[in-house]
Protein backbone atom coordinates (compact mmCIF):
# COMPACT_ATOMS: atom_id res chain seq x y z
CA UNK A 1 0.00 0.00 0.00
CA UNK A 2 1.66 3.58 -1.11
CA UNK A 3 -0.60 6.73 -1.04
CA UNK A 4 1.49 9.77 -1.98
CA UNK A 5 0.10 12.44 0.70
CA UNK A 6 0.59 16.34 0.57
CA UNK A 7 1.04 18.56 3.17
CA UNK A 8 0.87 22.05 2.85
CA UNK A 9 3.23 24.10 5.83
CA UNK A 10 1.79 27.19 6.58
CA UNK A 11 4.10 29.96 7.45
CA UNK A 12 3.25 32.56 9.69
CA UNK A 13 5.82 35.43 10.69
CA UNK A 14 8.76 33.88 9.09
CA UNK A 15 8.08 30.24 10.41
CA UNK A 16 6.76 26.83 9.95
CA UNK A 17 3.82 26.56 12.89
CA UNK A 18 4.00 23.51 14.81
CA UNK A 19 0.88 22.15 13.20
CA UNK A 20 2.90 21.63 9.94
CA UNK A 21 5.30 19.39 11.66
CA UNK A 22 1.87 17.85 13.31
CA UNK A 23 0.45 17.06 10.06
CA UNK A 24 3.58 15.59 8.22
CA UNK A 25 3.41 12.81 11.46
CA UNK A 26 -0.36 12.84 10.58
CA UNK A 27 0.63 12.05 6.46
CA UNK A 28 3.40 9.27 7.71
CA UNK A 29 -0.16 7.16 9.01
CA UNK A 30 -1.70 7.04 6.28
CA UNK A 31 1.04 7.20 3.34
CA UNK A 32 2.06 3.57 3.41
CA UNK A 33 5.40 3.63 1.70
CA UNK A 34 4.17 6.65 -0.36
CA UNK A 35 5.62 9.89 -0.93
CA UNK A 36 5.38 12.76 1.36
CA UNK A 37 5.70 15.86 -0.44
CA UNK A 38 5.24 19.46 1.72
CA UNK A 39 3.60 22.46 0.30
CA UNK A 40 4.43 26.19 0.74
CA UNK A 41 3.01 29.10 -0.73
CA UNK A 42 3.73 32.36 0.16
CA UNK A 43 5.81 35.87 -1.08
CA UNK A 44 9.02 34.14 0.40
CA UNK A 45 8.35 31.16 2.12
CA UNK A 46 11.65 28.71 0.46
CA UNK A 47 13.40 29.21 3.48
CA UNK A 48 11.11 26.72 5.45
CA UNK A 49 11.45 23.78 2.79
CA UNK A 50 14.46 21.53 4.97
CA UNK A 51 12.78 22.69 8.33
CA UNK A 52 9.83 20.51 6.32
CA UNK A 53 12.15 17.88 5.34
CA UNK A 54 13.71 17.97 9.08
CA UNK A 55 10.08 16.92 10.15
CA UNK A 56 9.22 14.09 7.88
CA UNK A 57 8.45 15.64 4.15
CA UNK A 58 10.29 13.47 1.36
CA UNK A 59 10.51 16.54 -0.54
CA UNK A 60 9.29 19.88 -1.07
CA UNK A 61 7.50 22.07 -3.43
CA UNK A 62 7.03 25.96 -3.27
CA UNK A 63 4.80 28.37 -4.90
CA UNK A 64 5.98 32.23 -4.73
CA UNK A 65 4.43 35.58 -5.79
CA UNK A 66 4.41 38.73 -4.84
CA UNK A 67 0.26 38.30 -4.68
CA UNK A 68 0.85 35.35 -2.36
CA UNK A 69 1.87 37.61 0.42
CA UNK A 70 -1.26 37.80 2.72
CA UNK A 71 -3.11 34.64 2.60
CA UNK A 72 -6.61 35.19 0.43
CA UNK A 73 -8.75 31.82 -0.69
CA UNK A 74 -8.81 32.54 -4.06
CA UNK A 75 -4.64 33.42 -4.30
CA UNK A 76 -3.93 30.33 -1.79
CA UNK A 77 -6.39 28.17 -3.70
CA UNK A 78 -5.08 28.85 -7.26
CA UNK A 79 -1.47 28.35 -5.95
CA UNK A 80 -2.24 24.69 -4.28
CA UNK A 81 -4.15 23.57 -7.36
CA UNK A 82 -1.16 24.06 -9.36
CA UNK A 83 0.34 22.17 -6.87
CA UNK A 84 -1.95 19.47 -7.01
CA UNK A 85 -2.40 19.32 -10.82
CA UNK A 86 1.31 18.87 -11.41
CA UNK A 87 1.32 15.77 -8.03
CA UNK A 88 -2.02 14.43 -8.33
CA UNK A 89 -2.16 12.94 -4.69
CA UNK A 90 -4.18 10.53 -3.28
CA UNK A 91 -4.33 12.11 0.09
CA UNK A 92 -4.06 15.77 1.41
CA UNK A 93 -3.19 17.09 4.65
CA UNK A 94 -3.85 20.94 6.21
CA UNK A 95 -3.65 22.57 9.66
CA UNK A 96 -7.20 23.05 10.84
CA UNK A 97 -6.27 27.09 11.36
CA UNK A 98 -7.86 29.97 9.97
CA UNK A 99 -6.25 29.17 7.05
CA UNK A 100 -7.10 25.67 7.05
CA UNK A 101 -10.31 26.25 7.72
CA UNK A 102 -10.86 28.87 5.38
CA UNK A 103 -9.31 26.87 2.41
CA UNK A 104 -10.52 23.38 2.59
CA UNK A 105 -13.36 23.43 1.67
CA UNK A 106 -12.74 25.36 -1.60
CA UNK A 107 -10.53 22.52 -2.51
CA UNK A 108 -12.30 19.84 -1.69
CA UNK A 109 -15.44 21.55 -3.65
CA UNK A 110 -12.93 21.96 -6.74
CA UNK A 111 -12.18 18.11 -6.29
CA UNK A 112 -15.67 17.29 -5.46
CA UNK A 113 -14.01 15.19 -2.43
CA UNK A 114 -15.53 14.48 0.99
CA UNK A 115 -13.40 16.33 3.49
CA UNK A 116 -12.86 15.48 7.72
CA UNK A 117 -11.84 18.54 9.49
CA UNK A 118 -10.89 19.59 12.90
CA UNK A 119 -9.34 15.78 13.44
CA UNK A 120 -7.61 14.90 16.65
CA UNK A 121 -6.61 11.14 16.16
CA UNK A 122 -6.23 8.71 13.20
CA UNK A 123 -6.75 4.98 13.89
CA UNK A 124 -5.84 2.34 11.71
CA UNK A 125 -3.17 3.04 9.04
CA UNK A 126 -3.10 3.90 5.27
CA UNK A 127 -6.24 2.94 3.05
CA UNK A 128 -7.69 1.63 6.45
CA UNK A 129 -7.30 4.43 8.22
CA UNK A 130 -10.08 5.87 10.66
CA UNK A 131 -10.63 9.46 11.87
CA UNK A 132 -11.84 11.06 15.04
CA UNK A 133 -13.08 14.35 15.25
CA UNK A 134 -15.18 16.27 18.27
CA UNK A 135 -18.79 17.27 17.25
CA UNK A 136 -20.87 18.98 19.69
CA UNK A 137 -17.42 20.85 20.48
CA UNK A 138 -15.72 17.92 22.20
CA UNK A 139 -19.34 16.53 24.01
CA UNK A 140 -18.89 13.72 21.56
CA UNK A 141 -16.42 12.48 19.29
CA UNK A 142 -17.06 10.76 15.70
CA UNK A 143 -15.21 8.59 13.46
CA UNK A 144 -15.06 8.87 10.13
CA UNK A 145 -13.68 7.60 7.15
CA UNK A 146 -13.94 8.68 2.87
CA UNK A 147 -15.06 5.58 0.70
CA UNK A 148 -13.91 7.07 -2.12
CA UNK A 149 -11.11 9.69 -3.03
CA UNK A 150 -8.86 12.03 -2.70
CA UNK A 151 -8.53 11.71 1.16
CA UNK A 152 -8.59 15.42 2.45
CA UNK A 153 -8.25 16.07 6.02
CA UNK A 154 -7.58 18.77 8.11
CA UNK A 155 -5.95 17.96 11.88
CA UNK A 156 -6.10 20.35 14.98
CA UNK A 157 -3.43 21.52 16.73
CA UNK A 158 -1.59 20.13 19.18
CA UNK A 159 -3.28 16.49 19.39
CA UNK A 160 -1.21 14.57 16.72
CA UNK A 161 2.52 14.43 18.08
CA UNK A 162 5.32 15.68 15.39
CA UNK A 163 7.61 13.59 14.70
CA UNK A 164 11.29 14.41 16.50
CA UNK A 165 13.27 16.66 13.95
CA UNK A 166 16.01 15.22 12.32
CA UNK A 167 18.62 18.02 10.71
CA UNK A 168 20.46 15.14 8.75
CA UNK A 169 17.62 14.26 6.15
CA UNK A 170 17.68 15.65 2.93
CA UNK A 171 15.23 16.36 -0.03
CA UNK A 172 14.56 18.06 -3.21
CA UNK A 173 13.36 21.46 -3.07
CA UNK A 174 11.54 22.43 -6.54
CA UNK A 175 8.73 25.51 -7.36
CA UNK A 176 5.85 25.43 -9.50
CA UNK A 177 4.79 28.86 -10.94
CA UNK A 178 1.79 29.74 -11.31
CA UNK A 179 -0.31 32.82 -12.13
CA UNK A 180 -2.09 34.27 -9.26
CA UNK A 181 -5.01 36.67 -10.65
CA UNK A 182 -8.62 38.43 -10.31
CA UNK A 183 -8.07 37.88 -6.45
CA UNK A 184 -11.71 39.07 -5.63
CA UNK A 185 -10.39 40.04 -1.85
CA UNK A 186 -7.70 41.69 -0.69
CA UNK A 187 -6.29 42.68 2.85
CA UNK A 188 -6.19 45.73 3.33
CA UNK A 189 -4.03 46.10 6.54
CA UNK A 190 -3.74 43.02 9.82
CA UNK A 191 -3.26 44.44 13.13
CA UNK A 192 -2.18 41.85 15.80
CA UNK A 193 -4.56 42.24 18.75
CA UNK A 194 -2.91 42.48 22.56
CA UNK A 195 -2.88 38.62 22.95
CA UNK A 196 0.85 39.26 22.89
CA UNK A 197 1.33 37.13 20.19
CA UNK A 198 0.71 33.82 21.71
CA UNK A 199 -1.99 32.06 19.98
CA UNK A 200 -4.76 30.02 21.57
CA UNK A 201 -5.52 27.30 19.17
CA UNK A 202 -1.38 25.82 19.41
CA UNK A 203 -0.88 27.39 22.65
CA UNK A 204 0.77 24.81 25.08
CA UNK A 205 -0.77 26.46 28.51
CA UNK A 206 -3.62 28.81 28.34
CA UNK A 207 -4.66 30.95 31.42
CA UNK A 208 -8.54 31.65 31.18
CA UNK A 209 -10.43 34.45 32.94
CA UNK A 210 -14.33 34.43 33.61
CA UNK A 211 -16.61 37.40 35.92
CA UNK A 212 -14.31 36.67 38.47
CA UNK A 213 -11.73 38.46 37.00
CA UNK A 214 -14.39 41.96 37.92
CA UNK A 215 -12.81 44.21 35.28
CA UNK A 216 -10.44 44.65 32.45
CA UNK A 217 -7.86 45.03 34.64
CA UNK A 218 -8.51 41.80 36.67
CA UNK A 219 -6.52 39.73 33.41
CA UNK A 220 -3.40 41.54 34.42
CA UNK A 221 -2.23 39.11 36.78
CA UNK A 222 -3.44 36.18 34.37
CA UNK A 223 -1.66 37.77 31.29
CA UNK A 224 1.75 37.98 33.88
CA UNK A 225 1.10 34.25 34.94
CA UNK A 226 0.34 33.43 31.09
CA UNK A 227 3.37 35.07 29.80
CA UNK A 228 5.61 33.49 32.46
CA UNK A 229 4.59 29.79 31.21
CA UNK A 230 4.77 30.99 27.92
CA UNK A 231 0.73 30.71 26.93
CA UNK A 232 -2.06 32.57 25.78
CA UNK A 233 -4.84 34.36 27.55
CA UNK A 234 -8.05 33.04 27.44
CA UNK A 235 -11.90 34.00 28.71
CA UNK A 236 -15.22 32.74 29.40
CA UNK A 237 -18.44 34.05 27.37
CA UNK A 238 -19.39 35.84 30.75
CA UNK A 239 -15.88 37.87 30.88
CA UNK A 240 -16.63 38.62 27.36
CA UNK A 241 -20.26 39.71 27.57
CA UNK A 242 -19.05 42.08 30.66
CA UNK A 243 -17.21 43.91 28.18
CA UNK A 244 -14.11 42.39 30.42
CA UNK A 245 -11.93 41.45 27.22
CA UNK A 246 -12.63 40.63 23.59
CA UNK A 247 -14.78 38.22 21.76
CA UNK A 248 -12.02 37.03 20.12
CA UNK A 249 -10.65 35.29 23.60
CA UNK A 250 -13.97 33.08 24.60
CA UNK A 251 -13.61 30.04 24.74
CA UNK A 252 -16.53 27.50 24.91
CA UNK A 253 -19.59 26.45 22.32
CA UNK A 254 -19.48 29.53 20.90
CA UNK A 255 -16.01 30.81 20.76
CA UNK A 256 -13.01 28.65 20.10
CA UNK A 257 -12.53 24.91 21.46
CA UNK A 258 -9.04 24.46 22.71
CA UNK A 259 -6.81 21.47 23.50
CA UNK A 260 -4.18 22.70 25.56
CA UNK A 261 -1.36 20.36 27.44
CA UNK A 262 -2.75 22.98 30.73
CA UNK A 263 -5.65 24.64 30.98
CA UNK A 264 -5.70 27.79 34.00
CA UNK A 265 -9.68 28.42 34.97
CA UNK A 266 -9.39 31.76 37.20
CA UNK A 267 -12.59 32.93 37.82
CA UNK A 268 -14.44 30.67 35.68
CA UNK A 269 -17.76 29.37 36.99
CA UNK A 270 -17.90 26.26 34.58
CA UNK A 271 -20.78 26.33 32.31
CA UNK A 272 -21.55 23.42 30.02
CA UNK A 273 -20.89 25.52 27.46
CA UNK A 274 -17.79 26.89 28.43
CA UNK A 275 -16.69 23.00 29.69
CA UNK A 276 -17.63 21.89 25.69
CA UNK A 277 -14.56 24.33 24.79
CA UNK A 278 -11.75 23.47 27.11
CA UNK A 279 -12.85 19.99 29.00
CA UNK A 280 -10.45 17.90 26.59
CA UNK A 281 -7.72 19.74 27.62
CA UNK A 282 -4.89 17.51 29.05
CA UNK A 283 -4.69 19.16 32.57
CA UNK A 284 -7.24 21.66 34.31
CA UNK A 285 -6.57 23.99 37.31
CA UNK A 286 -9.66 25.16 38.79
CA UNK A 287 -9.57 28.87 41.14
CA UNK A 288 -12.42 29.61 42.06
CA UNK A 289 -14.34 31.22 45.32
CA UNK A 290 -17.38 28.92 45.07
CA UNK A 291 -16.40 25.35 46.32
CA UNK A 292 -19.19 24.28 44.32
CA UNK A 293 -18.44 25.62 41.39
CA UNK A 294 -18.91 23.42 38.17
CA UNK A 295 -15.22 23.71 37.19
CA UNK A 296 -13.96 22.06 40.01
CA UNK A 297 -15.80 18.68 38.21
CA UNK A 298 -14.01 18.64 35.45
CA UNK A 299 -10.11 19.63 37.08
CA UNK A 300 -7.54 17.77 37.84
CA UNK A 301 -6.37 20.27 40.48
CA UNK A 302 -8.39 22.15 42.26
CA UNK A 303 -7.59 25.56 44.39
CA UNK A 304 -10.97 27.09 46.70
CA UNK A 305 -9.92 30.75 46.78
CA UNK A 306 -9.67 34.08 45.54
CA UNK A 307 -7.85 34.61 42.21
CA UNK A 308 -6.62 37.63 43.15
CA UNK A 309 -4.32 35.88 45.97
CA UNK A 310 -3.90 32.76 44.32
CA UNK A 311 -2.83 33.86 41.11
CA UNK A 312 -0.03 36.03 42.36
CA UNK A 313 1.21 33.63 44.65
CA UNK A 314 1.46 31.38 42.03
CA UNK A 315 3.73 33.60 39.88
CA UNK A 316 5.80 34.03 42.89
CA UNK A 317 6.22 30.40 43.36
CA UNK A 318 7.07 29.41 39.90
CA UNK A 319 9.74 32.26 39.66
CA UNK A 320 10.73 31.19 42.79
CA UNK A 321 10.73 27.48 41.71
CA UNK A 322 12.44 28.23 38.50
CA UNK A 323 15.09 29.76 40.23
CA UNK A 324 15.93 26.88 42.05
CA UNK A 325 15.76 24.61 39.54
CA UNK B 1 -30.25 43.99 -2.40
CA UNK B 2 -30.94 40.24 -2.49
CA UNK B 3 -29.64 38.85 0.81
CA UNK B 4 -29.32 35.13 1.88
CA UNK B 5 -29.00 33.56 5.17
CA UNK B 6 -28.32 30.15 6.02
CA UNK B 7 -29.07 28.96 9.10
CA UNK B 8 -29.10 25.17 10.65
CA UNK B 9 -31.01 23.83 12.97
CA UNK B 10 -28.79 22.42 16.48
CA UNK B 11 -29.07 21.32 19.59
CA UNK B 12 -29.40 23.90 22.40
CA UNK B 13 -25.97 24.47 23.84
CA UNK B 14 -27.31 23.83 27.40
CA UNK B 15 -28.21 20.39 26.47
CA UNK B 16 -25.99 17.19 27.32
CA UNK B 17 -25.13 14.91 24.63
CA UNK B 18 -26.23 11.22 24.93
CA UNK B 19 -25.76 8.25 22.51
CA UNK B 20 -28.59 5.63 21.61
CA UNK B 21 -28.08 3.03 19.10
CA UNK B 22 -25.18 4.74 17.57
CA UNK B 23 -26.74 7.82 17.23
CA UNK B 24 -26.94 11.31 19.01
CA UNK B 25 -30.57 10.94 21.20
CA UNK B 26 -32.91 13.83 20.21
CA UNK B 27 -35.36 12.87 22.44
CA UNK B 28 -36.78 15.69 24.36
CA UNK B 29 -33.75 18.27 23.63
CA UNK B 30 -34.35 21.39 22.92
CA UNK B 31 -33.68 22.74 19.70
CA UNK B 32 -32.63 26.44 18.42
CA UNK B 33 -30.73 28.33 15.33
CA UNK B 34 -27.41 27.52 14.93
CA UNK B 35 -26.14 30.86 17.35
CA UNK B 36 -23.28 31.83 14.02
CA UNK B 37 -26.32 31.54 12.28
CA UNK B 38 -28.28 33.84 14.01
CA UNK B 39 -25.33 36.24 13.72
CA UNK B 40 -25.37 35.92 10.09
CA UNK B 41 -29.68 36.33 10.04
CA UNK B 42 -29.18 39.79 12.33
CA UNK B 43 -26.51 41.16 9.80
CA UNK B 44 -28.55 40.05 6.99
CA UNK B 45 -31.43 41.82 8.26
CA UNK B 46 -28.88 45.03 9.34
CA UNK B 47 -27.54 45.08 6.01
CA UNK B 48 -31.40 45.15 4.23
CA UNK B 49 -32.24 48.02 6.34
CA UNK B 50 -29.78 50.05 5.33
CA UNK B 51 -29.71 49.12 1.71
CA UNK B 52 -32.96 47.87 0.81
CA UNK B 53 -33.68 44.33 -1.04
CA UNK B 54 -35.07 41.47 0.61
CA UNK B 55 -33.72 38.45 3.05
CA UNK B 56 -34.41 35.00 2.31
CA UNK B 57 -33.47 32.30 5.18
CA UNK B 58 -32.91 29.54 3.67
CA UNK B 59 -32.68 25.80 5.83
CA UNK B 60 -31.86 22.30 4.55
CA UNK B 61 -33.24 19.21 7.22
CA UNK B 62 -36.78 18.00 8.23
CA UNK B 63 -40.31 19.36 8.59
CA UNK B 64 -39.05 20.36 12.39
CA UNK B 65 -36.46 23.19 10.99
CA UNK B 66 -39.69 24.95 9.98
CA UNK B 67 -39.90 26.52 13.84
CA UNK B 68 -36.45 27.63 13.25
CA UNK B 69 -37.17 29.41 9.73
CA UNK B 70 -40.16 31.36 11.32
CA UNK B 71 -38.09 32.56 14.24
CA UNK B 72 -35.75 34.07 11.70
CA UNK B 73 -38.92 35.64 10.01
CA UNK B 74 -40.06 36.35 13.19
CA UNK B 75 -36.52 38.45 13.74
CA UNK B 76 -37.40 40.35 11.04
CA UNK B 77 -36.28 38.08 7.61
CA UNK B 78 -38.54 38.48 4.58
CA UNK B 79 -39.41 34.66 3.03
CA UNK B 80 -38.01 31.20 4.14
CA UNK B 81 -37.23 28.50 1.93
CA UNK B 82 -36.70 25.05 3.49
CA UNK B 83 -35.24 22.09 1.73
CA UNK B 84 -36.51 18.82 2.98
CA UNK B 85 -34.14 16.28 2.39
CA UNK B 86 -35.89 13.71 5.41
CA UNK B 87 -38.08 11.43 2.95
CA UNK B 88 -34.88 11.45 0.09
CA UNK B 89 -31.05 10.93 1.95
CA UNK B 90 -29.96 8.78 5.44
CA UNK B 91 -26.42 10.29 5.22
CA UNK B 92 -25.85 13.95 4.48
CA UNK B 93 -22.10 15.50 4.27
CA UNK B 94 -20.74 18.57 3.97
CA UNK B 95 -20.16 17.82 0.53
CA UNK B 96 -24.50 17.00 0.09
CA UNK B 97 -25.22 19.64 2.15
CA UNK B 98 -23.57 22.23 -0.19
CA UNK B 99 -24.28 20.48 -3.03
CA UNK B 100 -27.95 21.11 -2.78
CA UNK B 101 -27.84 24.40 -1.37
CA UNK B 102 -25.70 25.60 -4.45
CA UNK B 103 -28.31 23.74 -6.49
CA UNK B 104 -30.73 25.86 -5.37
CA UNK B 105 -29.28 29.40 -5.23
CA UNK B 106 -27.00 28.99 -8.96
CA UNK B 107 -29.85 31.34 -10.61
CA UNK B 108 -30.75 33.48 -7.48
CA UNK B 109 -28.48 36.51 -8.24
CA UNK B 110 -28.07 36.86 -4.16
CA UNK B 111 -26.16 39.55 -3.99
CA UNK B 112 -24.58 38.77 -0.45
CA UNK B 113 -24.89 35.26 1.19
CA UNK B 114 -24.56 34.81 5.00
CA UNK B 115 -23.39 32.22 7.18
CA UNK B 116 -22.19 31.04 10.69
CA UNK B 117 -18.58 30.39 10.24
CA UNK B 118 -19.41 26.66 11.97
CA UNK B 119 -22.03 24.70 13.57
CA UNK B 120 -22.18 23.83 16.87
CA UNK B 121 -22.98 20.10 16.24
CA UNK B 122 -20.83 19.60 13.30
CA UNK B 123 -18.58 21.72 13.61
CA UNK B 124 -16.61 21.92 10.42
CA UNK B 125 -16.98 25.31 8.51
CA UNK B 126 -17.01 23.60 5.47
CA UNK B 127 -20.62 23.76 3.43
CA UNK B 128 -20.14 27.74 3.52
CA UNK B 129 -17.04 28.36 1.70
CA UNK B 130 -17.57 25.30 -0.26
CA UNK B 131 -21.22 26.98 -1.59
CA UNK B 132 -19.39 30.05 -2.72
CA UNK B 133 -16.93 27.76 -4.65
CA UNK B 134 -19.48 25.65 -6.07
CA UNK B 135 -21.15 29.14 -7.29
CA UNK B 136 -17.85 30.28 -8.22
CA UNK B 137 -18.54 33.76 -6.09
CA UNK B 138 -16.09 35.30 -3.57
CA UNK B 139 -16.23 34.34 -0.09
CA UNK B 140 -14.64 35.65 3.71
CA UNK B 141 -14.63 33.77 6.86
CA UNK B 142 -15.42 34.42 10.42
CA UNK B 143 -16.26 38.28 9.74
CA UNK B 144 -16.51 40.79 12.57
CA UNK B 145 -17.80 43.72 10.63
CA UNK B 146 -19.39 44.16 7.12
CA UNK B 147 -19.92 47.35 5.85
CA UNK B 148 -21.28 47.28 2.13
CA UNK B 149 -20.45 50.05 -0.08
CA UNK B 150 -21.49 49.54 -4.08
CA UNK B 151 -20.04 46.75 -5.33
CA UNK B 152 -17.35 45.59 -2.47
CA UNK B 153 -17.63 44.99 0.96
CA UNK B 154 -15.39 46.16 3.78
CA UNK B 155 -14.96 43.32 6.07
CA UNK B 156 -13.00 42.93 9.24
CA UNK B 157 -12.38 39.45 10.42
CA UNK B 158 -10.90 37.49 12.81
CA UNK B 159 -8.08 34.96 12.23
CA UNK B 160 -6.69 33.57 15.32
CA UNK B 161 -7.17 36.91 17.87
CA UNK B 162 -5.37 39.05 14.94
CA UNK B 163 -7.96 40.97 12.49
CA UNK B 164 -8.23 41.35 9.11
CA UNK B 165 -9.40 44.45 7.14
CA UNK B 166 -10.32 43.25 3.81
CA UNK B 167 -12.07 44.21 0.98
CA UNK B 168 -14.27 41.84 -1.00
CA UNK B 169 -15.86 42.45 -4.50
CA UNK B 170 -19.48 41.15 -4.58
CA UNK B 171 -21.35 38.85 -4.93
CA UNK B 172 -19.73 37.21 -1.83
CA UNK B 173 -20.67 34.68 0.72
CA UNK B 174 -19.79 35.75 4.55
CA UNK B 175 -19.25 33.43 7.60
CA UNK B 176 -20.11 35.01 11.00
CA UNK B 177 -17.76 35.34 14.14
CA UNK B 178 -19.12 36.12 17.41
CA UNK B 179 -19.15 39.35 18.01
CA UNK B 180 -20.67 40.31 14.34
CA UNK B 181 -23.45 42.16 15.92
CA UNK B 182 -25.95 41.35 18.80
CA UNK B 183 -29.11 39.26 17.42
CA UNK B 184 -32.40 40.76 18.72
CA UNK B 185 -34.91 38.49 20.08
CA UNK B 186 -38.18 38.29 17.56
CA UNK B 187 -40.87 40.58 19.05
CA UNK B 188 -44.47 39.65 19.75
CA UNK B 189 -45.73 41.66 16.65
CA UNK B 190 -42.48 40.09 14.63
CA UNK B 191 -43.91 36.91 15.36
CA UNK B 192 -47.82 37.43 14.48
CA UNK B 193 -46.39 38.58 11.44
CA UNK B 194 -44.01 35.53 10.69
CA UNK B 195 -46.53 32.90 10.64
CA UNK B 196 -47.88 34.84 7.29
CA UNK B 197 -44.33 35.98 5.98
CA UNK B 198 -43.86 32.99 2.94
CA UNK B 199 -42.41 29.87 3.50
CA UNK B 200 -41.37 27.77 0.25
CA UNK B 201 -40.84 23.72 0.69
CA UNK B 202 -39.00 22.08 -1.66
CA UNK B 203 -37.60 18.51 -2.08
CA UNK B 204 -34.63 16.92 -4.34
CA UNK B 205 -36.80 16.75 -6.76
CA UNK B 206 -38.03 20.21 -7.24
CA UNK B 207 -34.03 21.08 -7.95
CA UNK B 208 -33.73 18.21 -10.42
CA UNK B 209 -31.68 16.36 -8.43
CA UNK B 210 -31.57 12.83 -8.00
CA UNK B 211 -29.96 11.02 -4.56
CA UNK B 212 -26.79 9.31 -6.08
CA UNK B 213 -26.18 12.97 -7.48
CA UNK B 214 -25.46 14.35 -3.87
CA UNK B 215 -24.47 10.94 -2.27
CA UNK B 216 -21.87 11.65 0.91
CA UNK B 217 -18.52 11.31 0.30
CA UNK B 218 -18.01 10.26 3.90
CA UNK B 219 -19.04 8.03 6.34
CA UNK B 220 -19.63 8.13 10.20
CA UNK B 221 -18.94 4.79 11.75
CA UNK B 222 -19.02 5.12 15.28
CA UNK B 223 -20.00 8.39 17.66
CA UNK B 224 -18.65 7.98 20.97
CA UNK B 225 -18.42 10.21 24.49
CA UNK B 226 -15.55 11.66 25.67
CA UNK B 227 -14.48 9.07 28.88
CA UNK B 228 -15.66 10.90 32.30
CA UNK B 229 -12.73 12.62 34.13
CA UNK B 230 -12.03 10.97 37.17
CA UNK B 231 -12.85 13.50 40.23
CA UNK B 232 -10.07 16.27 40.59
CA UNK B 233 -7.73 16.55 43.53
CA UNK B 234 -9.44 19.70 45.78
CA UNK B 235 -6.10 21.22 47.36
CA UNK B 236 -6.19 21.97 51.44
CA UNK B 237 -4.72 23.69 53.97
CA UNK B 238 -3.40 26.89 53.92
CA UNK B 239 -3.56 28.95 51.05
CA UNK B 240 0.44 29.82 50.21
CA UNK B 241 1.05 26.08 51.11
CA UNK B 242 -1.93 25.07 48.67
CA UNK B 243 0.16 26.99 45.80
CA UNK B 244 3.02 25.60 46.55
CA UNK B 245 1.55 21.83 45.98
CA UNK B 246 0.16 22.92 43.25
CA UNK B 247 2.97 24.16 41.63
CA UNK B 248 5.09 20.89 42.55
CA UNK B 249 2.24 19.00 41.24
CA UNK B 250 2.27 20.66 37.77
CA UNK B 251 6.12 20.49 37.47
CA UNK B 252 6.63 17.23 38.75
CA UNK B 253 3.58 14.84 38.42
CA UNK B 254 1.65 16.40 35.36
CA UNK B 255 4.88 17.64 34.44
CA UNK B 256 3.15 20.56 32.24
CA UNK B 257 5.21 23.15 33.26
Amino acid sequence: MSNKVIVLGEVRDGALRNVSFEAIAAAKKVAGDGEIVGVLIGDDVQGSAPEMIAYGADRVVTVEHPHLKHYTSDGFGQAFMAVYEQEQPEVIVFGHTAQGKDLSPKIAAKLQSGLVSDVTEIEGEGDDAVFIRPIYSGKAFEKVKINEGPVFFTIRPNNIQAAEKDGSRSGDVSSVTADIQNLRSVVKEVVTKATDGVDMSEAKVIVAGGRGVKGPEGFEPLKELANLLGGAIGASRGACDADYCDYSLQIGQTGKVVTPDLYIAAGISGAIQHLAGMSNSKVIVAINKDPEANIFKVADYGIVGDLFEVVPMMIEEIKNTKVNA
Amino acid sequence: MNIYALVKRTFDTEEKISVQNGEIAEDGAEFIINPYDEYAVEEAIRVRDEHGGEVTVLTLGGEDAEKQLRTALAMGADKAVLINTEDDLDDIDEYTAAAIIAEYLKDKEADLILAGNVAIDGGSGQVGPRIAELLDINYVTTITELKIDGDKANIVRDVEGDSETIEAQLPLLATAQQGLNDPRYPSLPGIMKAKKKPLEELELDDLDLDEDDVEAKTERVEIFLPPEKAAGRILEGDLQDQVKELVGLLRTEAKVI
